[in-house]
């Protein structure tokens, strides 16, 4: 027996080790505190004879200096990463030289320099405004915030090595990689006109992709329900469909009344394509117990058709969906970067022909933020009709 | 027991020519089915089958795999056709599904997609009868049991419970015939006699006709007031036991008794070792 204990103390004692050595880190930057925790109390689990034998092992005695950070500081940890960021800005000395242009936002003249540093300001207040959001909202928002705090910090000290190395020292090769304020200076100067190419690339985004996914649901369930269409339909899709839309490009440019409906017509058949083949694979895989159930049930072939087969093919059209999605945002640059009178890819290409790099980088932003919106308005709806699934798969 | 076993001998075959017997609910006289397999062979499902069912009835269809029991069941549900004699319903012969003969399947048919309340619903909503039957619906799961999980999805419920939301959306339609295909093949022993005592409950209530699919002799005893034993190649009856229990009980001497009955015509006695 006292052997047994022996061994579970060297053992309890060889996992104290490296946690010991952890929370000594802790204290160099303390949100790590928050990290360690968990890590602890599993090991004492399994250990629990360890536990309950012996009194205060060197684990025990680690505990409270291993305790995580209050939450008040961790919201002010997530926000000095920003606001150093914003200290760096100013009182890093200007090595190289470096021109900035003044430019008009709502009432205010600034340059890129200025709005860089408000800019940082404004994403320290919005997080701490979020963490206490967070705090009122109850302990799953507040151990998110926590888990996201160390990430956060370092996008703003990412933001300060950057700032350094793009604006003040320029040691990344101009002009390809300007500092922030540089790539923030565009929507000073140029706002308007990268508002009118945004705004005409979301109307191009949404024409194409929501009569390309459309069109796709409704082929996609007319050669996965009748067999005949299938027949004659799906080997044709399968050898258009891998054929990227662009390769259209040419015909569609010319045979196409304006521009606008030529590069719709790519986004159409680049999203019609994966819609159609998923939502018809999606319709054949109805399991045949369904739909006599169904039929045990007085429904008759449209309704199994409309309250069955469907359905049974969301997770599937949800599936072709996505890949839609990100095939349409490829062929939306690049048509608009080819044969566009406008777009984000358009505002590339010009900047591109005068070698504007900080506002190719301005347009790369935009794209970054709005398809990331796009993305996340597709999955708010998925997770909407699909809510059914919630649990079932992981 | 022996007298047992002399008069379920007297009885094999159909009971058509019982002169007192009312007129049957459903008739099968001579089927014949047989299905081609994924590698060419023909295999003979039914073999002059030939079987009726009198309204209020409980049938019990008991065998061993491959014995033709579940097409058998999928005749009478109109979901497969006989390639030969007929299969009728109140003197018409059947040709399609019709909520008139509910249908309880193995496990699994409930519609993952929708709640526990909107399955039970479906067959109304399909026949567009939804409106003047919703109450019904709430009146249908508080019979199995089931207030309280209207809104559960059927992965968040068990396997017993799965099986009373079929009953229940099989039992909406007001079913002359419920035909139970294996329902408790899935679930525990204890899970298995509390749904057999509630089938019996709602058999007791609605005067309805059941013809259920079991490979459990006790489940056939308990539930069946006639035992119709099935064997394969080629799928046939082999003989139709006639079950009289004064009342339901597991371990009476007359259930016990008809156990031993039944195991011994399915061959359970010759094991060799």
């Amino acid at each position: 027996m006292t052997t047994t204990i022996t061994e579970f103390a060297a053992q309890a004692r060889g996992r104290a080790t490296p946690a010991t050595k952890t929370a000594t880190k802790t204290a160099a930057t303390p949100n790590a505190a928050g990290q360690t925790g968990p890590a602890e109390p599993a090991a004492a689990t399994d250990q629990p004879t360890a536990a309950a034998t012996l009194p205060a092992t060197d684990a025990q005695a680690d505990r409270p200096a291993r305790r995580a950070l209050p939450y008040p500081l961790t919201v002010a940890f997530t926000a000095a990463g920003f606001l150093i960021a914003a200290l760096v800005n100013v009182f890093f000395p200007q090595v190289k030289p470096v021109e900035f242009e003044q430019g008009q936002l709502w009432i205010f003249l600034l340059n890129g320099e200025e709005a860089y540093r408000a800019l940082l300001v404004i994403l320290a207040l919005l997080y701490v405004v979020i963490g206490v959001v967070d705090a009122r909202r109850g302990p799953a928002d507040v151990a998110r915030f926590r888990e996201r705090a160390q990430f956060r910090f370092a996008a703003g000290l990412a933001l300060a090595v950057w700032d350094v190395t793009g604006t003040k020292l320029q040691t990344l090769p101009q002009p390809f990689f300007p500092g922030p304020s540089k790539v923030i200076e565009p929507f000073l100067t140029d706002g308007d006109y990268i508002a009118l190419n945004t705004f005409y690339s979301v109307r191009l985004f949404a024409a194409g992709f929501i009569v390309g996914v459309f069109l796709g649901v409704v082929t996609g369930v007319i050669i996965g329900w009748f067999a005949r269409a299938y027949y004659w339909v799906f080997p044709v899709l399968k050898i258009t469909g891998v054929i990227p839309a662009v390769a259209w490009m040419p015909f569609a440019l010319t045979l196409m009344p304006t521009p606008f409906i030529a590069a719709m017509f790519l986004l159409v058949i680049c999203s019609w394509f994966p819609v159609a083949f998923l939502t018809a694979q999606g319709i054949q895989s109805t399991p045949k117990m369904l739909i006599e159930a169904s039929r045990t049930l007085g429904a008759d072939t449209p309704y199994i058709l409309f309250h069955v087969a469907i359905p049974n093919a969301m997770p599937s059209i949800f599936t072709g969906i996505g890949m839609a999605n990100s095939l349409s945002f490829l062929t939306l640059v690049i048509s608009e970067m080819m044969g566009q009178p406008g777009g984000l890819g358009y505002y590339i290409d010009q900047a591109k022909s005068w070698s504007a790099y900080n506002e190719i980088l301005t347009a790369i932003v935009v794209m970054a933020v709005l398809f990331s919106l796009i993305m996340k308005l597709i999955e708010l709806v998925r997770g909407h009709v699909l809510r059914w699934q919630k649990g079932l798969i992981k | 027991m022996s007298t047992i076993a002399t008069s379920a001998q007297a009885q094999a075959g159909t009971v058509t020519d019982d002169p007192g017997a009312q007129a049957p609910l459903l008739s099968i006289s001579h089927v014949e089915r047989d299905f081609t397999s994924p590698n060419g062979q023909r295999v003979q499902a039914l073999s002059d089958v030939s079987l009726d069912v009198r309204p209020g009835e409980l049938v019990s269809i008991i065998g061993p795999s491959g014995c033709g029991k579940t097409t058998l069941l999928r005749l009478i549900a109109g979901l497969d056709k006989p390639q030969q004699g007929s299969v009728t319903f109140k003197g018409r012969p059947i040709e399609a599904p019709n909520p008139e003969r509910g249908y309880v399947f193995q496990q699994g048919s409930l519609f993952p997609w929708l709640t526990v309340r909107e399955n039970v619903a479906f067959g109304l909503k399909a026949q567009g009868k939804y409106r003047e039957h919703a109450g019904e619906v709430d009146d249908y799961l508080a019979k199995v049991g089931l207030t309280g999980f209207e809104h559960a999805y059927p992965h968040q419920i068990s396997g017993g419970m799965a099986q009373r939301v079929a009953i229940a959306r099989a039992l909406i339609d007001h079913p002359e015939v419920l035909l139970l295909d294996e329902p408790m093949g899935a679930l525990d022993s204890f899970t298995r006699a509390d749904l057999q005592d509630r089938l019996l409950d709602l058999w007791e209530q609605y005067h309805m006709t059941m013809v259920l699919v079991t490979h459990d002799v006790d489940e056939a005893i308990y539930l069946g007031n006639r035992v119709v034993i099935m064997s394969p190649r080629p799928g046939h009856i082999k003989e139709i036991v006639p079950i009289d229990l004064p009342e339901r009980d597991r371990v009476s001497d007359a259930f016990l008794g008809y156990r031993k009955t039944l195991l011994t015509k399915l061959h359970f006695d010759v094991h060799e070792h």
